[in-house]
């Protein structure tokens, strides 16, 4: 009886008050800007300004501070998340585009195109603490849920590079379709997708196995093959679903996690690149490089509400993890 | 756990990260063992590709064109440092051969004495009836041939070889790639000033063509004789500024003025000369090409950044050209595991192959005549002004067969 009457008053709360805020943070590649944007009444409430051609975004697991890679700066910015101003750089390599966090946030791992290299470096201590030689153009970055395993992508090598962190040497290499973008594992770890923004699809990796056992391919009448180019990729934490964006092609597809067919296509703004979800996982927000603004995708009803203006070509997207 | 930096802290951090150091020489040291007892495990498969260079450089009107002397050879040899980055991951190792003709020699010789070394590529660079002889003269022996300086039409039409692939794009491409971007901006109304050489009268016809084909309208044609003479001289200025406007006055209403000028006699005087205040494109002002050094969008910077490392110089249309024949034969060596010329020609002509190359969308050979699918750049000397094919010129297949020759208008019979 006394439980009922908690669950109860526990549904009216959550009626009655707004979903929590969150806040995200976008990278305008092309006004060398990072916009912050607040999930409650979807607005813009701050411009940060920041390097040049500000790409790659992520917090820290501690959720502090937030690391935006400026690739023509060579270096990797770090952004207060209380004071929301930039208080010091990391030393990354020449161009560093993506990078992920180990799960404890002490390693950080970058892809830096210009060398064919993964620069490691120690976040605690802000100091680069070895280097991964890999393909040509290393672009996509994951780690495996276990800690293990680190993923790179190589753009114009085809591959993904499987990394043992321990010992940062290669363990295997992948050859996927062309120009692989980006890498996101299962949270169980009993798949690795890679995009491939060429080649116009996305592959489904064992990863125990380290070879690829599927291929999601997409299809949108009225549009050339060319114009669809998959990039970011975004999981719901269950694995059931996944949100992939299609650049050029102005659209999300929406595939089923369990059996890797498309099941819609989302219709959002152009040239489509990244994406993060709010850690209720209610909403996805997708960031459109050439109409300069960030599409809020409502997870459940799988549609569109709304859209916020925001720098020049954002890029990438952050938004904070409780 | 991450502070805003602190000098006390920076200290620390400098010693620790030279134990580090020490750390990972010693790793170092164990991976050198690694790699020496892997490489003696299995010899990588050896990929060799030759590259054969016309004889002689063009002369351009203008200094900063002039091409350097390893003009496509840097491409080709950074795309054979990009095909080993991948292939150490494969056990593949690609070398390049490069011989350079001269004046008098005989073609067929050359590709003969390459594939005599157990070369089963070769890029070309060369003038078209040679690179028929090169062509010819291999293919008993099972060399493809990849050209990469020739732009006739007819080397993919009536001339087309079963063992050449053009990665080089066509006169007819690249005339249809300016024409959709003049019929787009609506200068439908062209003036057309042709050369007297053989070369510019094709360029000429695949403007015509174009215009036609887009709904452009050459209101007049004028004929620009090469009487000769020196493309560098002290007082040029003074005598060009007084003939230019001569020789373009008294024309008909037009939009803009279209050159045809592949001998490099005239087009690169006409730009601000012009005697009414016209736009020049064509053989000059906005050139249509394959690849320009300030093309910087689809990730290009990082190739562009690539190239002048290696090179100290700009990446020219030719250097890409290169570039993108020694990468697709790394691409279908690296799918095929393989170096065997008849393996990589076939998934070359095959449906899974395309290649990445810096250009926006996928490329792909032209099944009927093994033409690469391109988009065609419009640059004016500093910037890419545009990229064709145009929005709103469509196709049943690919937007890209609305440039040059499509399928059921080729000559080519491939055997």
């Amino acid at each position: 009886m006394h439980r009922c009457l908690l669950a109860g008053m526990a549904a009216w709360l959550a009626a009655a008050t707004p979903a929590a805020a969150f806040i995200a943070y976008v990278s305008n590649e092309k006004s060398n800007t990072v916009s912050v944007i607040d999930t409650d009444n979807w607005a813009v409430t701050k411009t940060i300004k920041v390097g040049q051609r500000p790409r790659g975004i992520d917090f820290t697991r501690d959720g502090k501070f937030v690391l935006v890679a400026v690739g023509d700066d060579d270096t990797i910015q770090v952004i207060d998340a209380a004071t929301q101003q930039v208080v010091d750089t990391l030393p990354s390599g020449p161009d560093p585009e993506l990078f992920v966090q180990d799960a404890a946030g002490k390693v950080l791992y970058v892809a830096n195109e210009n060398d064919n290299t993964v620069t490691v470096i120690d976040l605690e201590k802000r100091v680069r603490i070895g280097d991964v030689q890999v393909g040509v153009e290393p672009e996509g970055m994951a780690i495996s849920p276990d800690g293990k395993i680190l993923i790179n992508t190589s753009e114009t090598t085809n591959m993904a590079h499987f990394i043992d962190t321990a010992t940062r040497q290669i363990v295997a290499n992948v050859l996927v379709d062309g120009r692989p973008r980006f890498a996101e594992f299962k949270r169980d770890g009993s798949e690795l997708w890679v995009s491939s923004e060429i080649g116009g699809t996305v592959s489904i990796i064992d990863p125990a196995k380290r070879e690829v056992t599927g291929k999601i391919t997409f299809s949108i009448p009225g549009m050339r093959r060319e114009a669809i180019q998959p990039v970011g990729i975004g999981m719901t934490k269950d694995g059931k679903t996944a949100f992939v964006a299609l650049g050029p092609a102005n659209r999300i597809a929406i595939v089923d996690g369990a059996s890797h067919q498309v099941t819609k296509y989302l219709l959002v703004g152009q040239r489509v690149w990244h994406m993060a979800f709010t850690p209720d996982e209610k909403y996805l927000l997708v960031t459109n490089g050439v109409s300069n603004d960030v599409s809020i995708i409502d997870v459940v009803a799988q549609k569109v509400i709304k859209t916020i203006q925001v720098g020049e070509l954002p890029w990438g997207i952050a938004i904070a993890q409780p | 756990m991450f502070q805003a930096g602190s000098p006390s802290i920076v200290d620390t951090v400098e010693e620790e990260s030279q134990g580090e150091n020490m750390i990972r020489l010693f790793v170092g040291a164990i991976g050198l063992g690694v790699l020496a007892t892997s490489a003696l495990a299995a010899d990588p498969v050896e990929i060799g590709i030759g590259y054969l260079h016309r004889a002689g450089i063009k002369p351009t009107l203008s200094l900063v064109e002039q091409p350097a002397e390893n003009d496509g050879l840097a491409g080709a040899r950074l795309a054979i440092e990009d095909n080993n980055t991948t292939g150490k991951f494969l056990n593949q190792h690609f070398t390049l051969e490069e011989l350079r003709l001269k004046d008098g020699d005989d073609p067929a010789r050359a590709a003969v004495a390459l594939a005599d070394r157990k070369i089963g590529f070769i890029i070309a660079d060369l003038p078209a009836d040679a690179l028929l002889k090169a062509a010819d003269a291999v293919r008993d022996r099972g060399t493809v041939l990849f050209n990469a300086g020739a732009i006739d039409d007819r080397l993919r039409e009536q001339d087309c070889r079963a063992n050449a692939i053009h990665a080089a794009p066509t006169r007819s491409m690249l005339a249809d790639g300016l024409a959709q971007y003049l019929v787009w901006k609506q200068w439908k109304r062209w003036m057309l000033v042709v050369g007297s050489h053989e070369e510019d009268k094709l360029f000429a016809e695949a403007l015509r063509r174009a215009a036609s084909r887009f709904g452009a309208k050459i209101v007049q044609e004028r004929v620009f004789e090469d009487s000769g003479g020196a493309r560098r001289t002290d007082s040029g200025v003074t005598l060009i500024q007084r003939q230019m406007p001569v020789f373009t006055q008294q024309a008909p209403a037009y939009d803009v003025l279209v050159t045809a000028d592949e001998s490099e006699v005239f087009a690169p005087y006409l730009p601000y000369r012009t005697w009414d205040p016209r736009p020049v494109a064509g053989s000059a002002g906005l050139v249509p090409k394959s690849w320009d050094a300030a093309q910087d969008q689809w990730g290009a910077v990082q190739m562009q950044n690539r190239f002048l490392k290696l090179n100290s110089r700009h990446m020219t249309a030719l250097d890409m050209q290169a570039w993108t024949a020694a990468r697709m034969i790394g691409e279908a060596a690296s799918r095929k595991n393989s170096g065997d010329p008849k393996s990589v020609l076939d998934f070359l002509k095959g449906p899974d192959f395309s290649i990445a190359a810096f250009k926006g969308q996928r490329l792909t050979l032209r099944d009927w005549n093994l033409q690469l699918r391109q988009p065609i750049l419009l640059a004016d000397g500093r910037m890419v002004v545009s990229v064709s094919p145009q929005e709103g010129f469509l196709h049943q297949v690919s937007e890209l067969d609305t440039l040059g020759l499509d399928r059921p208008e080729t000559k080519c019979r491939l055997h």
